[in-house]
């Protein structure tokens, strides 16, 4: 019996298992949610890290298959690029869930909150896992099931206005994906996950078939991914609690789609069959566009979440647009930038939340002084917003290093331009929230302050953002050691990306 | 192996046929014991179709032959993977509706309740049995009758009207299937089907029975535009009823279809038809669809969401000449993964309605939160419903697309991804009641767990059959019911 095959099985019913039991429990059985959720995590995070060992030193694949259908199978699979996605997500879930914990303390229904919140992440770490294209199709489509209750968890009018856009755009994203893979399967006659894609032996006669398929499958991927023009459902988003928004936008659905774009760019079509029809340059240039669409859109918002929803937009299509230069520098910058861009998001809509938890504080014009009053959140703010703008040595520097190298590597000298662009425009947004933040007299009532004791909010409020944004850091002062996302990104390319 | 000669020599097939009927009969005699009767004997027929299939695997085709009387003269019984499939649905939807029923009937209902019910099951489970089209007429009347009494059972004016029309519409059905068996006996000279394989021949009287015949079975069925009954008689039947008729009465008649197509008319070669049967389907998905999304009552909306699901059921035949056996095997999985998703959506209807005393959708959402199972259990069977992963119900979708697909039908497929989009839309205007800011609760009829957990294990079913297919294709596929080649594509 090989029982590391199992382990990838394990890591989704980790929090499968969990979920299931925690939607039984009555809501005032706080303590035995807490553990299950708490020991969810835990059990993920170490299994996670005994795959990365493995993966790492004895260049193990972990890998579970079951019959799903004649000739599909239904495959986990553990490679180094999966990796990286669970790795991050593990982490992530763990930090969100203690922050959920403190920010929904004492609302109602949190019992099917924390169960649809389990759900979510099974289903992050399922599409990360998937090892074929109808693994993750079916992942895909149980992420955007189990997202819409989060979404929609508040209850109000405009939460259900919210939940019913998200709908419309996944599910229609869904069935393209649906109808691409279909197609692909009856063209090629296999969906599994190849390094190099398992396209190029198919003939001349296909192209126009294969160029439809890459169309359907990222119009599909872009829906989740937030690429324009599919983006319209992630704004209004934001009316999900503050630990959903988080995890939205930097673990689960946001980053599935762009992790779904890495997949079917580099192992359904491969990255010399996809530039061969042609198909790479205009990802690339629509990737330019949200980038800087989404930075312009993010300037004029004085909502902080929706300021923070744009910039999601755009930092995002990073990825994509480092997958569709098509170069091995420049993939290792998009890869890369999954993960940083993750802790970065991640930090700042913690920080969001603290704001609008602790002091009611929606808007940025609220904004004024408030590092006074709470200096460790708006520190990490800080941290998260100069990343996002990429400033060294802050990890958001590093993914646009290697986009920038990339891109000149590959003769696409055009995306230095949109990169200095995008950093500006991110400075023009971020800087203003920094300066209010810092440099302005506090004033005298906050817009709904709670009181907290002596310390500047919930323990479980502030640790959270804190670590993320020592990661952030982390990631950007440590990139060269070992076992950094930056290193693992380059192990990715080698080992999965262009592997002779 | 003991235990295997045991499960091979009792006669499955008798038991599945007079078991229903003589407990029917003991529960209109005995009205006190009805409940607990019918409860046991649907765990026994469940029991016995499982024997069946034992049978089926072991021993390939299953032919009884009744009293020793051979074909022309006495009654055959017949059973290959397709039949056992049909018998299995209505033992697993049967047995839940059954232990739903014990809760939901008052005492005065449940006594014409249950021989009715046993009467109709008995009917269903003779139907897919036969093996010759006479018989199939029988026993189609048989069951056609007993589900409009079923129909009409609670008397109200509303129940009447419905299964007034449903008669009409049923006797009208049966009639036209009736007079094509008499034109293909007068004809051929047999009703058995496998001898009119045999036998039949292209001449004008086998293209006027075909047409009796398949305009009736289509009225019975409620294909898109003969749909017109089925709303109001499935919206208006209590709600145990309205889960048999969606789920097991109008696939009895498409069974019948199924089983003369792949036999007798099939292999005629007639492409016209089969073109003109998927285009009815289709049009049927976009109707009924667009109907369910305009609902403002549950009922009427699962009903209508019923006309657009058997509307999925006939794009297989345009699409079988080419795909052949993975074509039906869609249409199978489909059948298989919508009767049990609509019998556990109409008895989480059922649920909705008897706690809160309505089912307007508008006002569900104090209702929907206050029953959690029973929105779960609706939620799940809308997966399969929606054709989402992983359920049964997608499974069956990818066959169909990958069919439509390799044979480029461009028009088929479009129909597939809107329906699908459709039904999300219907499935989440219920669904987004799940989650408003509910006002106070108000008074509400208690709804016995039983009912909740029957509902909720028959949609889990549903979402399991997207883990199932190699199994089920492969019981399925016993005696090769597609023709050529086996079920497994």
């Amino acid at each position: 019996m090989n029982w590391d095959a199992w382990i990838p099985l394990l890591v989704v019913a980790s929090s499968l298992i969990p979920g299931l039991i925690i939607f039984s429990l009555a809501e005032d059985q706080v303590r035995l949610r807490t553990s299950l959720n708490l020991f969810g995590a835990f059990a993920k995070i170490v299994l996670v890290g005994w795959m990365l060992w493995g993966v790492f030193y004895h260049g193990q694949h972990y890998e579970m298959r079951l019959a799903l259908m004649p000739n599909i199978e239904l495959v986990l699979r553990a490679g180094p690029l999966a990796l990286l996605f669970i790795s991050l997500s593990a982490v992530l879930w763990l930090l969100t869930t203690v922050y959920a914990i403190g920010y929904l303390e004492g609302s109602p229904h949190r019992s099917r909150f924390f169960g649809f919140f389990s759900l979510c992440v099974t289903a992050t770490v399922g599409v990360a896992l998937a090892g074929n294209l109808i693994t993750f199709l079916l992942f895909y489509e149980l992420l955007t099931l189990a997202t819409y209750p989060l979404v929609v968890h508040r209850g109000t009018e405009e939460s259900r206005r919210a939940g019913q856009s998200y709908l419309t755009y996944t599910i229609f994203g869904g069935a393209l994906l649906l109808l691409g893979t279909v197609w692909l399967y009856s063209l090629a006659g296999t969906l599994e996950f190849t390094p190099q894609g398992f396209l190029s032996s198919m003939g001349e006669e296909h192209r126009p078939a294969l160029i439809i398929i890459f169309v359907l499958l990222i119009s599909g991927l872009g829906v989740k991914a937030a690429l324009v023009p599919l983006h319209g459902w992630l704004p209004q988003a934001m009316v999900a609690p503050a630990p959903v928004s988080a995890l939205l936008h930097a673990v689960a659905v946001v980053k599935a789609g762009a992790f779904g774009i890495v997949r079917v760019v580099y192992e359904v079509f491969g990255i010399d069959f996809a530039t061969g029809l042609g198909v790479t340059g205009p990802l690339a240039w629509l990737a330019a566009f949200t980038i800087i669409y989404g930075s312009l859109r993010a300037l004029y918002q004085d909502d902080l979440k929706r300021r923070l929803a744009y910039s999601t937009i755009s930092q995002v299509s990073y990825i994509t647009l480092g997958v569709a230069i098509a170069g091995p520098l420049a993939a290792v910058g998009g890869v890369v930038h999954l993960v940083h861009q993750g802790l970065m998001k991640i930090t700042l809509f913690f920080c969001a939340g603290n704001l609008a938890e602790t002091l009611g504080i929606h808007k940025i014009s609220e904004m004024n002084g408030v590092g006074r009053r709470m200096p460790w959140t708006m520190a990490a703010f800080t941290v998260g917003a100069f990343g996002m703008i990429g400033a060294p040595p802050v990890a958001g520097f590093i993914s646009k290093w290697y986009l920038g190298l990339g891109a000149l590597e590959a003769g696409h000298d055009w995306v230095i331009i949109v990169l200095a662009g995008s950093s500006l425009l991110n400075a023009a947004y971020f800087l203003p929230i920094l300066h209010v933040a810092w440099f302005r007299e506090p004033p005298d009532t906050w817009p709904a302050e709670h009181d907290f004791g002596r310390k500047e909010t919930a323990w479980a409020l502030l640790l959270p953002p804190l670590l993320t944004a020592a990661m952030t850091l982390g990631a950007g002062l440590l990139a060269f050691l070992p076992f950094s996302p930056l290193e693992w990104a380059k192990l990715i390319s080698v080992r999965e990306f262009y592997q002779p | 192996m003991l235990t295997g000669s045991v499960f091979n020599t009792v006669p499955w097939s008798m038991i599945l046929i007079l078991l229903p009927l003589v407990a029917g009969m003991i529960c209109f005699l005995l009205p006190r014991m009805a409940q607990t009767l019918g409860i046991i004997t649907a765990f026994v027929i469940l029991l016995s179709v499982v024997g069946l299939g034992w049978q089926l695997l072991e021993n390939g085709v299953y032919h009884h032959v009744v009293g020793g009387w051979n074909a022309p003269l006495g009654i055959e019984l017949h059973a290959d993977g397709l039949s056992l499939l049909m018998l299995a649905i209505s033992a697993m939807v049967g047995c839940a509706v059954s232990v739903y029923s014990a809760g939901y009937f008052e005492r005065e209902v449940a006594k014409q309740f249950w021989p009715l019910w046993l009467f109709l099951w008995a009917a269903l489970n003779a139907l897919f049995l036969s093996a010759d089209i006479f018989n199939l007429y029988v026993t189609l009347e048989m069951m056609g009758l007993a589900a409009v009494a079923l129909a009409a059972l609670t008397g109200s004016r509303e129940a009447l009207g419905g299964a007034m029309r449903y008669l009409l519409a049923t006797l009208l059905g049966s009639l036209a299937y009736l007079l094509g068996v008499a034109l293909l006996y007068h004809g051929f000279g047999s009703v058995d089907i496998a001898t009119l394989a045999t036998k039949v021949v292209p001449s004008p009287i086998v293209w006027a029975a075909l047409g009796l015949i398949v305009t009736g079975l289509l009225l019975k069925t409620a294909l898109f535009p003969l749909h017109f009954w089925l709303p109001p008689a499935h919206a208006s039947a209590p709600a145990p009823v309205s889960a048999l008729l969606s789920a097991l009465v109008v696939k009895a008649s498409f069974y019948i279809l199924l089983r003369l197509w792949l036999e007798i008319f099939g292999p005629l070669g007639l492409e016209g038809v089969a073109t003109l049967l998927g285009l009815l389907g289709a049009a049927a998905v976009l109707f009924g669809s667009l109907q369910a999304l305009r609902q403002t009552r549950l009922k009427l909306l699962i009903a209508y969401s019923t006309v657009a699901q058997i509307g999925y059921l006939f794009l297989v035949f345009p699409l079988a000449a080419n795909a052949g056996s993975i074509a039906w095997s869609a249409a199978a999985y489909l059948a298989l993964s919508h009767a049990l998703a609509k019998a556990a959506m109409f008895m989480a209807a059922g649920n909705l309605l008897r706690f809160g005393g309505h089912d307007r959708i508008a006002d569900l959402d104090r209702v929907v939160q206050r029953l959690p199972l029973t929105a779960a259990a609706f939620a799940l069977a809308g997966v399969s419903i929606m054709g989402l992963p992983p359920s049964g119900g997608f499974i069956g979708k990818w066959f169909l697309l990958e069919a439509a697909l390799t044979q480029q039908r461009w028009d088929l497929v479009m129909v597939l991804i809107l329906g699908g989009m459709m039904a999300a839309g219907y499935i989440f205007k219920v669904l987004g009641n799940a989650f408003t800011q509910a006002p106070v609760p108000h008074k509400s009829r208690v709804v016995p767990a039983s009912m909740e957990w029957a509902a909720l294990t028959l949609a889990s079913g549903a979402v399991l059959l997207g883990f199932l297919a190699e199994p089920v294709l492969l019981l399925i596929g016993s005696g090769t019911p597609f023709g050529v080649g086996e079920a497994i594509p």
